[in-house]
């Protein structure tokens, strides 16, 4: 059938984003000493008392909201390397500079959680949410020079960004296919004209519920 | 493959660590993603959800028994929550399958390549989907329709194939991260590895890390094969 895939299939809810983002490796410094935990997503500890371990962010969370341990912030969530980066960010109009995958949920859930482990906390956030904005409009731009095309690298995007332009730039690009290809799509609808397809958004899907 | 240890290639190596290294967890989140992305449904990932429905059971039995022996408080609750996790992931996964068939229950069922990607509960599922939507909406609707018009899978009686069966839209557009190094690729769908022709400047290929938004399409393969998964 032609028209787009549902999209409360195919798309990640926000949550659903952060949920990813919480296996994310980081390290915390423990205050109480701790049995290793032995999950179904791994191995973790043995935790002492002021050493340092690696654990997934939703259980450096979990344990900074019992006040169990102290989060160390990523190397890049340091003012210095966020300067860079956001200078970085202004100074290239195509590239984007290198942050983890998931540097939005992150960032926020240590902002959210973890605050006084943070140095300059302040400063760290103000400095993200330039980034952040500084990245979202210079994704903005560079869609307009989109063309139609079957295969396009976007390095260095993040999670939250994809998810942000996924709806509108599979669409724009599918429709570039469309018209490049009319003749690969087989459109069952065709016969029927695009008014009453715009005016009633997929008539038969809606018999069939 | 009859080759000895000391024959293994560096690619099969770098496979055999990434597997050791990798949890069922991490596994099953690239299940779910890729099958909540992926426009069609995708080969059930049978031996991953016996192995998940196991480690999740063997994590309730251990939950109990922390509840039970009034073990320390804060480490139950921590189990609970990776429980709570891996059983979120394999519902979701297991859950997105469902609504596909839901919505392409006509055209899985016809399609034996479709049909094979099933599980056996999935397909008994197919199955009586079929048949109830079928016959509630012979009920309502098209026993009240003139006799020509009277099928649930055409349009009308002169209508040469099933055009009223929805479809996967494999033309559409979906972000992918590369997991190993593709071969290159005609963005037609013809793949040519021997006779590599690179005058012909629609190749593309991907390595390790890169993210792309690619027509979902003539990348099928590399999804299959787990060269590429997608976000």
């Amino acid at each position: 059938m032609a028209g787009q895939s549902d999209p409360h299939i195919s798309l990640f809810s926000a949550e659903e984003v952060e949920f990813m983002a919480e296996d994310e490796l980081i390290e915390i410094v423990p205050n109480m000493r701790m049995d290793p935990l032995n999950f179904i997503c791994g191995d973790f500890g043995p935790f002492l008392p002021q050493i340092a371990s690696q654990v997934p962010l939703w259980l450096a969370v979990a344990l900074k909201k019992r006040g169990k341990c102290a989060i160390r912030p990523p190397q890049w969530m340091s003012v210095e390397n966020l300067t860079r980066v956001l200078e970085g960010e202004r100074e290239s109009q195509g590239a984007f500079q290198v942050l983890p995958f998931h540097y939005v949920e992150i960032s926020r859930l240590l902002f959210d959680h973890a605050r006084e482990d943070i140095p300059d906390m302040y400063m760290v956030r103000s400095l993200i949410e330039d980034i952040r904005d500084v990245r979202i409009h210079k994704v903005e731009t560079s869609l307009e020079k989109f063309s139609g095309t079957s295969a396009v690298k976007i390095p260095n995007l993040s999670a939250m960004e994809v998810n942000i332009i996924r709806p509108f730039v599979g669409r724009a690009l599918q429709a570039f296919y469309k018209h490049d290809n009319p003749e690969k799509i087989p459109d069952v609808d065709r016969a029927s004209s695009a008014q009453t397809r715009a005016a009633n958004n997929e008539p038969r899907r809606q018999l069939r519920r | 493959m009859a080759s000895g240890a000391g024959e293994w290639s560096a690619e099969q190596i770098d496979d055999y660590e990434t597997l050791i290294s990798t949890t069922d967890v991490e596994l099953l989140k690239r299940a779910w993603r890729n099958e909540k992305a992926s426009p069609e449904i995708l080969p059930f990932e049978e031996a991953l959800v016996k192995r998940a429905k196991e480690q999740i059971q063997l994590m309730e039995e251990t939950v109990d028994d922390f509840a039970e022996s009034g073990h320390d408080p804060l480490i139950a609750s921590l189990y609970q929550m990776d429980l709570d996790r891996a059983q979120f992931l394999l519902r979701s996964y297991l859950r997105v399958r469902l609504q596909k068939i839901e919505k392409f229950m006509f055209h899985i069922w016809k399609m034996d390549t479709y049909r094979n990607r099933l599980s056996i509960e999935e397909e008994k599922f197919t199955e009586r989907c079929i048949r109830d939507i079928g016959k509630y909406l012979e009920e309502t609707v098209l026993s009240k329709l003139p006799d020509n018009y009277q099928s649930v899978l055409k349009q009308s009686i002169i209508s040469e194939e099933d055009d009223m069966v929805p479809e996967p839209q494999l033309d559409t557009f979906v972000v992918a991260k590369c997991e190993r190094a593709t071969r290159p690729l005609y963005l037609d769908g013809s793949r040519q590895s021997a006779s590599f022709d690179s005058s012909r400047d629609d190749h593309f290929q991907m390595v390790p890390g890169d993210l792309c938004i690619l027509r979902y399409r003539p990348f099928q393969e590399e999804l299959m094969s787990g060269n590429i998964s997608l976000v």
